[in-house]
Formats: structure tokens, sequence, C-alpha cells
């Protein structure tokens, strides 16, 4: 092709110095191609996160330090808002709330990893047809879901106090009644993620090589102890990763709260609504129904916070637990 | 194997007993919905509850009566439809760049990708929604539409899915004189039909089921999605349950029977951003 280069390159060196720099300006200019074409290939997303992503995070920060008028005008308060935020009760309780949906919320994953476990046994029957019964919930619509279960916990027509009453106890009205509101929405949360969950664990149970049981077996290793000491540490990183994924989407709790909880006058009419109030769904409510956005800013970066210490945390912790093959 | 045949069993039947209870758990909410769905109002609100429904296929149609639910559906498949296209091409765009070509700065904007991955969506919304105003595009489709053309989760997913190919393809399609946007087009996508498919499917469950932004932005009921457009009827406790019940079932089922066809790529996407992603 190019015949400048047939000689040696101590030929090239020394009776030809300028075909070198030819050689690599051509290259160079394919480079340059190359990264062109690179640059307008990533334009399209790359302008599009900037514009509706990154610069709206930065503008969030901002606005966490303003104050907004009625007409969406804004003005510099500094920290006037963070300082309102520590003593405002609404506030903390709704972190409060967050917090305790988060940590009740990983009992999901130990159910998880029972029914994987059980759905992992050698040549069970139906696997397929219990993990799309299990998934069902995962891919329905969370404001359906919410629904049904608003009227499954109905205090007066629900199913559920209809089947405790056959055992003689008496239900309360479950998502109004503000000793029972946190944990009913909790039992949703979980039902909802639980196949979500499975199919993760599954899939981690999968990769395990049956020689490890069969070795275990020999040596007189039960069941419990061979998922002890094989399952369980060989299935970390996928209980890291739901972990990790779980306290992040419980941290970020908002449509299961909103249909079933109410929003606005509704939610003010509802006796529990203190007891199930969420972050985002305070965010919500200060940015959009209050108009009051330069504080909901400030909330929402609390969030921020909030979700940036947890994950690091367990990020920390990781290296304890978390075995990688 | 070196279980006793006879323990084996009566194990495999406690699984399937275990098994059984969860999956009765999980389906059941759905079974009573349906149920409700077709009951009369009275029917419905009858202590204690009864199993038999009135078969009032009605209510499925007194749906269109309570909202605007032809628009709403029409706005929800335009919203998917017009997102999931967007993310399938702007996604494998950036993802074979990233994944395939050389250029200064990748590692660098790669990065700056990945944190947009990591920041919580409602941080973005305000800002969002100023954007949305200020272009008068509020109560629009445009609105639904435009910011979830973007996805930096899709780039990242995509990405895995080139970096698994064979360095040899493009290097033998650039022997051949093929340049980057025709490797891209010819040769990259087709071979990147799964991890395509996985990103369409996890898009239309997303947005089918998103309720936070289009709340936000449309609040005209004809210009809601199915989601937004049935929680706004939360908080009508007068309202007519079973009607709301066939209402829920049908604005989930699109997804439901999407789902039940194409299981298998379902579960793989999720099995594959579950452990790779």
């Amino acid at each position: 092709m190019t015949a400048t280069v047939t000689g040696t390159a101590d030929d090239v060196r020394t009776a030809v110095p300028a075909p070198v720099p030819a050689r690599r300006r051509r290259r160079w200019r394919h480079r340059g191609a190359e990264a062109a074409w690179a640059y307008l290939l990533i334009a399209p997303t790359g302008l599009g996160l900037a514009v509706f992503y990154l610069w709206p995070v930065l503008q969030t920060g901002y606005f966490s330090f303003t104050e907004w008028g009625p007409f969406g005008g804004h003005e510099w308060v500094g920290l006037d808002n963070y300082r309102t935020l520590a003593a405002d009760d609404e506030v903390l309780t709704a972190l409060r709330n967050t917090v305790a949906y988060t940590l009740l919320g990983l009992l999901g994953i130990p159910l998880a990893v029972m029914f994987a476990a059980l759905l992992n046994r050698p040549r069970l029957r139906g696997v397929s047809a219990y993990r799309a019964l299990f998934f069902l919930p995962v891919v329905t619509m969370p404001v359906a879901v919410a629904m049904v279960w608003r009227w499954l916990y109905n205090g007066d027509y629900g199913l559920i106090n209809y089947v405790l009453s056959l055992v003689g106890v008496e239900g309360p009205h479950w998502i109004a009644d503000p000793a029972t509101a946190l944990y009913a929405l909790v039992a949703v949360g979980i039902w909802t993620s639980l196949g979500y969950n499975i199919v993760i664990f599954l899939a981690g149970m999968q990769a395990i090589p049956r020689e490890y049981y069969e070795a275990a077996a020999i040596d007189g290793a039960g069941a419990l102890a061979q998922f002890r000491r094989i399952t369980l540490p060989l299935l970390s990183p996928s209980l890291f990763f739901v972990s990790v994924l779980s306290v992040i989407g419980s941290l970020q709790l908002f449509d299961l709260v909103y249909v079933m909880g109410g929003s606005g006058q509704s939610a003010r009419a509802n006796p529990a609504f203190p007891r199930i109030q969420t972050v985002v769904h305070l965010f919500y409510d200060k940015a959009f129904y209050t108009n009051d956005r330069g504080y909901a800013a400030a909330i929402v970066m609390a969030l921020l916070v909030l979700i940036v210490t947890l994950t690091a945390i367990q990020f920390r912790l990781q290296k304890r637990w978390v075995h990688y093959g | 194997m070196a279980e006793r045949p006879a323990a084996a069993r009566g194990g495999r039947t406690a699984t399937h007993v275990t098994l059984l209870i969860g999956a009765a758990v999980m389906v059941g909410p759905f079974l009573w919905q349906f149920l409700t769905s077709l009951k009369t109002l009275s029917n419905a609100m009858k202590v204690p509850p009864t199993f038999t429904p009135d078969w009032r296929w009605s209510n499925y149609g007194d749906v269109f009566e309570l909202l605007p639910f032809g628009h709403q559906i029409l706005n929800t498949v335009l919203m998917t439809a017009a997102r999931t296209a967007g993310q399938l091409l702007f996604c494998s765009m950036a993802a074979y760049a990233f994944a395939r070509l050389r250029f200064p700065g990748r590692g660098l904007l790669f990065g700056i990708f990945l944190s947009v991955l990591m920041v919580p969506p409602p941080l973005f919304v305000i800002p969002q929604y100023e954007i949305m105003a200020d272009l008068g595009w509020l109560n629009s489709l445009t609105a639904l539409i435009v910011p979830g053309l973007f996805s930096a989760f899709g780039v990242f997913l995509l990405r895995q899915f080139f970096l698994g190919l064979p360095k040899e393809l493009d290097e033998a399609a650039r022997l051949d004189g093929a340049g980057p946007l025709r490797i891209y087009w010819s040769v990259m996508l087709p071979l990147a039909k799964p991890g395509l498919l996985a990103l369409g499917i996890l898009t239309v469950l997303w947005s089918w089921n998103d309720l936070f932004w289009p709340l936000i932005v449309n609040t005209d009921p004809e210009q809601m999605t199915l989601s937004a457009g049935l929680a706004s009827l939360q908080g009508q406790f007068q309202t007519d349950y079973p009607v709301l019940m066939a209402g829920s079932l049908l604005a989930s089922l699109p997804v439901i029977v999407l789902f039940t066809v194409m299981q298998r790529h379902f579960i793989q996407g999720i099995a594959f951003s579950g452990n790779k992603g």
C-alpha cells in the first residue's frame, strides 16, 4: 500500500526523514476523523443530558439558597432554607418516615433469597411459571397496584379485614390508622419488589457451580450448612447490589404514598398521613402544590446528602462481607 | 445423588407448598381486582365481601366517562413509543462511540454520563419544569416526551453490550473501508439486538408506569397519561371502586401482556442490568 515504509526502520530514519511525519500525519487525520465521528454520535445524548439533567442539578443546588415569590421570581436568601429545614417538624418527620421505610424495606431481601433458593432446587417443576407469577407485580403500573391495595386495606369493605375476621381478629383501618399505616405501605413495597429481587438472586445462584454443592454433600454438609457456607458468600455481590438498589429506591418512595395516602387537601384529611409522608412526597407538595420551590430544593438537597451518605456507608461496609469470585 | 429419595420428596412437597402460598399472595390482589371490576358498587361494598361478580362489563366502558381515558391511552402510547425509539437510537449511538471508538476525553465524558445515573430524579425536576414552562410546553405531549429521550442508564447498558463484541469485527469492517457510521449501523446494531431489546423493554416498562414527571407537567386531564389520570382520582373516596378497578386493570394490561409474550427477554434484561449494571 505505502511504498515509503517498505525499507527497514534504519533506512527510513537515516535516508528519508520526511515520510515519517507524513505517515504520522495521515494516521492522525484518521484519528481525527474517528474522534469527530465519536463526538457527533455522542452529541444528542450529551446535549440532552447536559440541558435536562446536569444543568438542572446545579440549578437545584442554587435554588436551595433562594426564596420564590408567587410569580416565579426568586431571590438569594443564603442559608435561610436550610435553617428553617433543620427545625421544621414536617421535614424531620418525613425524614424519619423515609429512613423507617428504607430499613423495614430491607426485610424483603431475606424473603427474596428464600424464594430464590426454593426456585433454585435442581429439577424443580414449574420454575418459570412461579417466576412469572412472582414477577407480575414488578411490571404492573404502581398506581394500579396502590389502588388495589387501598381497596384490600379498606377498613370496612376490605378483603384483608374480612379474612382476619374469620379467625376472630378485628383489623384496623390500615392506611388511615397512624399505628399501622407505615407498615401497611412497607408491606406493599416489599410485595412489589419481591419478584425483581428473586430474579436477580436466582441468576446469581444459578451461576454457582453445582460441583461445590456435590463436594460439600460428600463432606457431609447438610442443606443448611451448604446454604450458609456456599450460597450466601457466593451470592454476596447480588446481595450487595440489591441492598444498594433497595435503599436508593426506598429513599425516593413517592407513588405509593401519593396514591394511597393522597396529596394536598385529601392528604391533610387523613389522620395517618404524618406517619407515611416521605421526603419526595413533601418535596412534591412544596414545589408543585404550595409553590415554595426554594424550600423544596433545599429539602431535595437534604435527600441527596442522605442518599450519598447511606450509599457510601454501604460501599465502605462492602469490603467486610462481599466476596467477588 | 447424595440426597435420600424420601427426604427429597418430602422437601419437594414443602417447597411447592411454600411457593404456591407465595404465588397466591402475588396473584391474589389481581384476581380480587378483576372480580371487583365486574361487580356493581353495592355488591362491592357488601360486608362480608362476596365472591360472586355481577359480570358488569359495562364498568370497563364507564371508565371512559369517569376520565378522558381514550386521550390518556393515546398520550401514554405516544409518550412510551417516542421515548423508547429515541433512547434506542441516541443511547446506541453514544454507547457505540464510548465502547468502540477512540477519542480524547473519552474517560472523562463517560464519567460525567455515569454521574447523571447516580443523581436521584427529584433533583432534576424543578429546573426541568421551568424549562418546559419557558418553552410553553406544559400540558403537551412534548413535555411528556422530551426529557425521556435521553438516558445515561441506556448508554451504560448498551456500552456493556458493545464492549462484549469481538474486536476483529470492526477491524475487518475498517479494512473493507467502512467508516464509523457504517460500522455502527450495519455491523454493531444488528449484533446488539439482545441489548437493544432489553433496553427497549425496560424503557417501555418505566415510561408506561411513570407517574412523577407526567403528574407535574400535564395537569389538564386530556393531556395526562394513564397513571397520572388514575392517580388524579385518588382522594375521591366516593369514587365507584368497581370502575376504578376496571380502569386500573385496563391501564396495566398492555405491559402485563408485553411481559407475558416477552418474558424471557424481560427476565434476561433484569438479570443483565442486575448482575452487570
